[in-house]
C-alpha cells in the first residue's frame, strides 16, 4: 500500500502569480505515499502559498497538481469533495473555531461528511482528542481557554478527523516550547506509524527536519532547488542549502542526530 | 448468531458462526469512516450473544482506520459485556498498533460544558448584571478620573501633544463624517417642517413651523442626531482600533517602551472629538433648517424671505448655544466610552466585537441621559 513508487501529491509545471509579482514559476514536486516531507526555504519564498495552492486556497496560472490520481484542475465538483475528506490540513495558529469547543470543532467534518451516529462521532472525537495528546479535560473548552501548543494540537485533532491520508502541516512547531516541539515531533511520527499518513509540512524546525522527516525538498528562486534526504541535502553545493544545513543550528541538530 | 446477520457487502463485513457457545467471526473489507455507519449496526447486533467465548478473525480486513479500529474495539468490549472471552486473531502489525493505540485512550470526555438550569441561570445573569453595571460606573468613573489626569498633564508639558495623531482623527471623525451628517440633518428638517406644517395648517399657524424647527433642531435634534451618527461611526472605530492592538499586544509594549496609552491613544482622540463635534453639530443646525426651509416653501408657500426674518424673530443667540455648549461634553462621552472599551478587549477578536457593540449602545445611552439632564439644567436656570 505504502510502497515508495505511489505519488499521493504530482505537481507539474506550477506558476503563481499575485499580480505582477510571481511567486512559484514552472515548480515541479513529487510526493510518495507514505512519506514525511519537509519543506523548507528563505522566509517570503512561498512555502505557505506552495501549500495552499496544492489545497486550492490559492489560484495558480500555469500546471497541473495531482493529489491521490486525481487531478484537481479537471475533477468535477464531486471529485474534489470527496479528494478534499482525504486530505486534512493544519493552518499555523490552529484556525479553531471560536464559537464552538475543541470537541465541537473536530465534530464540524464529522458531522458533515458522514452519517455516523451521535454517540459514535461523540467517541470518535474523544480519540483524536486523546490521539493528539490532549486531556479528556480540554475537550469542553473553547479555544480562547487554551495555549498555543495546546489550540495547535486541537487543529491537528480536527485536522484528522476524517480520517485523511494526507497531512498538511504549516510551520505546526513554530512558537511552541523546545519540549512541546519535540513532544508535537514525536506525535508525528506516531500518527504517521499508526495512521499511514502522507505528511506535507513546512517547517523551519532543523531538530524536526532531522527527527520525523523522511525526504527535504527545498524551495528557493521560486522552484525546488533540491530535494532528497538529509543526507543527499548535507553534501549539496546550493550556498543556501550549505549555509542552513552547515550553520551552527544545523550543525547542532545534525550533532544531536 | 445466525448466517443472516452477516450477508457478504462489498464494502466491509462481518460474519458469524457459532459452534457450541464459541462464536467464530470473520471481518474484512473496508473498516473506516466511510462504512462506519454500517458496521456500527452490525456490531450492535452482539450485544444479545450469551456465550463463553469468541474469537475475531481480522485477516480479511484491508482497510483500518480510527473509526473502523474502534469498532473493533467496541465489538471487543460489547462481547466481553456480554460475558464472553475475547480472542483477536490474525492481526497485521500496523492494525495491531492502532488498535492497543486506541484501547489506550479515553473515548468519553465532555463534548461541552455542562449545561445549567435555566431558571438558575436567569437569576445568575441578572445579578451578575447588576454587579457588572456598578462596576462598570466605578471603573468608568476612575478611567474620566485618568482622562482628565493625563488632560492635566497635558497643559504642564504642552510638548507632549500629538498634533498629527489629533489632526488624524479630526478628518477621520469629522471631516469624513460630513456627508453623512449634513443628509441626515437636512431630511429631519424636511421631516419636522412637514410634519409640524400639516398640524399647524389646522390652526392657521403655519408661520409658526419656523419656531418648531428652528427650536426642535437646534436645542435637542441637531447635536444629538451627530452625536448618535459620531457614536456609531467613531466610537465604534476607536473600540475596534484599539481593541485590535490590544489582542496584537501593541498596548503592552508600548507601556514597556514608556509611552502611555492614554497619552499617545486616548487623549488625541478625545480632542480631536471635541473639537470636531461641536463643528459637526454647527452643520447639522445648518442643515436642518435649510431641509426645514426647503419643505415650508414647497408645503406651505412660505418664501426664504419670510423664513430667514421669521427665524429671526424666534432665534436667540442662546438657541444655537444651548445646543453646541453639549457638544464637547458628548464627544467626551463617545471618545471616552469608545477608548474605555476598546481597552477592555482580551483574548480574542470576538472580544473586538462584542466591545464594539457595547461601546456603541453605552456612548448612545449616556449620550440621551446626560442630554435629559442638560435639558432640565436649562429648563431651570430659564434659558
Ligand atoms: N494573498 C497574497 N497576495 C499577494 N502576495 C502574497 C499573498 N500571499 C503571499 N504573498 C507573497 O508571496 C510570498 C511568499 O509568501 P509565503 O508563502 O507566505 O512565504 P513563506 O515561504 O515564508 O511561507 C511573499 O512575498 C508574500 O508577500
Ligand atoms: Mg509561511
Amino acid at each position: 500500500m505504502d510502497s515508495a513508487g505511489d505519488i499521493a501529491i504530482r505537481v507539474r509545471g506550477l506558476t503563481v502569480r499575485f499580480g505582477r509579482a510571481t511567486i512559484l514559476e514552472n515548480l515541479d514536486l513529487d510526493v510518495r505515499q507514505g512519506e514525511t516531507l519537509g519543506f523548507v526555504g528563505p522566509s517570503g519564498s512561498g512555502k505557505s502559498v506552495l501549500l495552499r495552492t496544492i489545497v486550492g486556497l490559492v489560484p495558480h496560472q500555469v500546471g497541473t497538481i495531482e493529489v491521490l490520481g486525481t487531478e484537481l484542475d479537471s475533477a468535477s465538483t464531486k471529485e474534489r469533495e470527496r479528494i478534499e475528506q482525504r486530505w486534512g490540513i493544519l493552518f499555523q495558529n490552529g484556525a479553531l473555531f471560536s464559537s464552538l469547543t475543541v470537541a465541537q470543532n473536530i465534530e464540524v467534518p464529522l458531522k458533515e461528511h458522514t452519517k455516523l451516529s451521535r454517540g459514535l462521532i461523540d467517541e470518535l472525537s474523544a480519540l483524536k482528542i486523546g490521539l493528539v495528546g490532549l486531556a479528556p479535560e480540554a475537550a469542553d473548552k473553547y479555544p480562547s481557554q487554551l495555549s498555543g501548543g495546546m489550540k495547535k494540537r486541537a487543529g491537528l485533532a480536527r485536522a484528522l478527523a476524517l480520517d485523511p491520508e494526507i497531512l498538511f502541516l504549516d510551520e505546526p512547531t513554530a512558537g511552541l516550547d523546545p519540549i512541546g516541539a519535540a513532544a508535537f515531533d514525536q506525535l508525528i511520527l506516531s500518527l504517521h506509524w499508526n495512521l499511514h499518513l502522507t505528511v506535507f509540512m513546512v517547517t523551519h524546525d532543523l531538530d524536526s527536519l532531522m527527527t520525523i522527516c523522511d525526504r527535504i525538498a527545498v524551495l528557493g528562486k521560486k522552484r525546488v532547488i533540491a530535494i532528497g534526504t538529509v543526507d543527499e541535502l548535507l553534501r549539496h553545493d546550493d550556498p543556501w542549502i550549505r549555509e542552513y544545513f552547515h550553520g551552527p543550528r544545523g550543525r547542532a541538530a545534525s550533532a544531536a542526530e | 448468531m445466525s448466517e443472516s446477520a452477516a450477508a457478504r457487502r462489498p464494502e466491509g463485513w462481518l460474519q458469524a458462526r457459532e459452534e457450541g457457545g464459541a462464536l467464530a467471526i470473520a471481518a474484512g473489507g473496508q473498516w473506516n469512516l466511510r462504512t462506519a455507519q454500517r458496521m456500527e449496526r452490525d456490531v450492535a447486533r452482539f450485544a444479545s450473544f450469551k456465550g463463553k467465548s469468541a474469537t475475531i478473525d481480522l485477516g480479511a480486513v484491508e482497510t483500518l482506520d480510527t473509526a473502523g479500529a474502534w469498532l473493533v474495539h467496541r465489538l471487543t468490549d460489547t462481547l466481553k459485556a456480554a460475558g464472553a472471552s475475547v480472542q483477536l486473531i490474525n492481526v497485521g502489525e500496523a492494525q495491531h498498533a492502532l488498535l492497543e493505540r486506541l484501547s489506550q485512550l479515553n473515548a468519553h470526555v465532555e463534548i461541552e460544558p455542562p449545561r445549567r438550569n435555566v431558571f438558575l441561570l436567569i437569576f445568575e445573569r441578572v445579578g451578575e448584571g447588576a454587579h457588572e453595571i456598578w462596576i462598570e460606573v466605578i471603573e468608568a468613573l476612575s478611567f474620566l478620573g485618568l482622562a482628565m489626569i493625563s488632560l492635566a498633564k497635558l497643559l504642564i508639558h504642552p510638548r507632549q501633544f500629538r498634533a498629527r495623531a489629533v489632526v488624524y482623527h479630526m478628518e477621520q471623525a469629522g471631516l469624513n463624517a460630513i456627508p453623512i451628517v449634513a443628509l441626515i440633518a437636512f431630511l429631519i428638517g424636511v421631516v419636522l417642517a412637514y410634519q409640524g406644517s400639516m398640524q399647524l395648517t389646522r390652526f392657521g399657524a403655519e408661520v409658526f413651523v419656523v419656531d418648531l424647527v428652528a427650536v426642535s433642531v437646534l436645542r435637542e435634534l441637531g447635536i444629538l442626531l451627530t452625536a448618535i451618527i459620531v457614536a456609531g461611526r467613531s466610537g465604534s472605530a476607536f473600540t475596534a482600533q484599539i481593541g485590535s492592538m490590544k489582542i496584537n499586544e501593541e498596548i503592552d509594549a508600548m507601556r514597556t517602551i514608556g509611552l502611555d496609552p492614554m497619552q499617545v491613544l486616548v487623549v488625541p482622540r478625545m480632542l480631536a472629538l471635541m473639537i470636531t463635534l461641536p463643528l459637526l453639530g454647527f452643520i447639522a443646525d445648518i442643515m436642518g433648517l435649510l431641509g426645514g426651509a426647503v419643505m415650508a416653501n414647497i408645503e406651505l408657500g412660505v418664501s426664504p424671505g419670510v423664513f430667514v426674518e421669521r427665524l429671526g424673530d424666534a432665534f436667540s443667540p442662546w438657541s444655537f448655544g444651548v445646543g453646541l455648549i453639549k457638544a464637547p461634553v458628548f464627544a467626551g462621552i463617545i471618545a471616552l466610552t469608545g477608548c474605555y472599551m476598546g481597552l477592555k478587549v482580551t483574548g480574542s477578536a470576538e472580544s473586538v466585537g462584542r466591545y464594539t457593540t457595547r461601546s456603541v449602545v453605552h456612548a448612545i445611552f449616556a449620550v440621551i441621559v446626560v442630554d435629559a439632564v442638560f435639558s432640565v439644567f436649562f429648563a431651570y436656570i430659564g434659558i
